[in-house]
């Protein structure tokens, strides 16, 4: 019955999650030489994570192999391709990343609190006040 | 790759950021030193920065996102000395030229502004990486 409670954003908040540390990677390597800058599809990941929850096969024969089920791949991780290349190879544009930085974390905070409302939707239900 | 390796790959920019300020002060102090020869005269030093790969991973081979930075080497310039006829100094050699260094201030201040500015990038990458496991730890209260 709790399985799936939270609905899409138990997912959409692991996303998120994996995305701060990618583009904390970029923010932090903006000087280094020859670095290229790394992200999501958070949309792609996203319908990656919620549709390989739901795709199964029906196995109609017992030699059939199982597969699906469990997650699937969360979106692979693609290079940006910079406005402005620079000289040095890197590809690090300190304004796009910090503004990807700032929505990443708005996403992240709103499925926070969608599971927050949740919960005490929930918690509502159990004590009857 | 949890929320918290965050505070691992800013806090390793913000140690290499600081790094590179330190030889940018270093330049800039030595900007007016002289020597007897161009081979004892300060050369300007830059900092080389590399990511930081995951070498204690379990699975070096994957392609983890969470690196930081790190400094791989300081390398000295390369550029001439700048060389002045100077006699009456007493570091002066035998045909009366001092050494200079090859500080060039413009290229410093530059170097400078740069890192701070990324200093105080990687600073609020950190700050929100705080309040959002800061938040994710008072779930369902």
């Amino acid at each position: 019955m709790f399985d799936n409670v939270f609905g899409i954003h138990e997912r959409a908040l692991y996303a998120a999650a994996d995305r701060v540390s990618v583009l904390a990677t970029n923010i932090a390597n903006a000087d280094t030489p020859n670095y290229k800058a790394r992200d999501y599809d958070f949309a792609a990941a996203l319908s990656d994570a919620t549709q390989g929850g739901d795709l199964t096969l029906t196995r109609t024969h017992v030699g059939h192999l199982a597969i699906g089920g469990q997650g699937g791949a969360p979106g692979e991780l693609k290079y940006r391709i910079p406005f402005q290349p620079s000289l040095d190879g890197n590809t690090v544009e300190a304004p796009v990343e910090q503004a990807k930085f700032a929505e990443n974390a708005v996403r992240f905070q709103t499925s926070l609190d969608f599971i927050n409302r949740s919960i005490a939707t929930l918690q509502t239900a159990m004590t009857g006040q | 790759m949890s929320l918290l390796g965050i505070f691992d790959i800013s806090g390793s920019a913000m140690n290499a950021e600081s790094m590179r300020l330190n030889v940018t002060a270093s330049n800039l102090a030595n900007a007016d030193s002289v020597a007897p020869s161009a081979q004892a005269a300060y050369r300007s030093r830059h900092p080389v920065f590399a990511t930081r790969l995951r070498e204690f991973s379990a699975n070096p081979e994957l392609d983890e996102p969470g690196v930081g930075v790190r400094v791989l080497d300081v390398i000295q310039s390369q550029a001439a000395p700048a060389k002045r006829y100077q006699p009456d100094h007493p570091l002066a050699d035998a045909t009366g030229y001092v050494y200079g260094s090859n500080v060039n201030p413009v290229e410093e201040l530059t170097n400078m502004i740069s890192a701070s500015r990324s200093f105080q990038g990687n600073v609020e990458v950190m700050t929100t990486a705080r309040e959002l496991v800061l938040k994710t730890l008072t779930l369902g209260h």
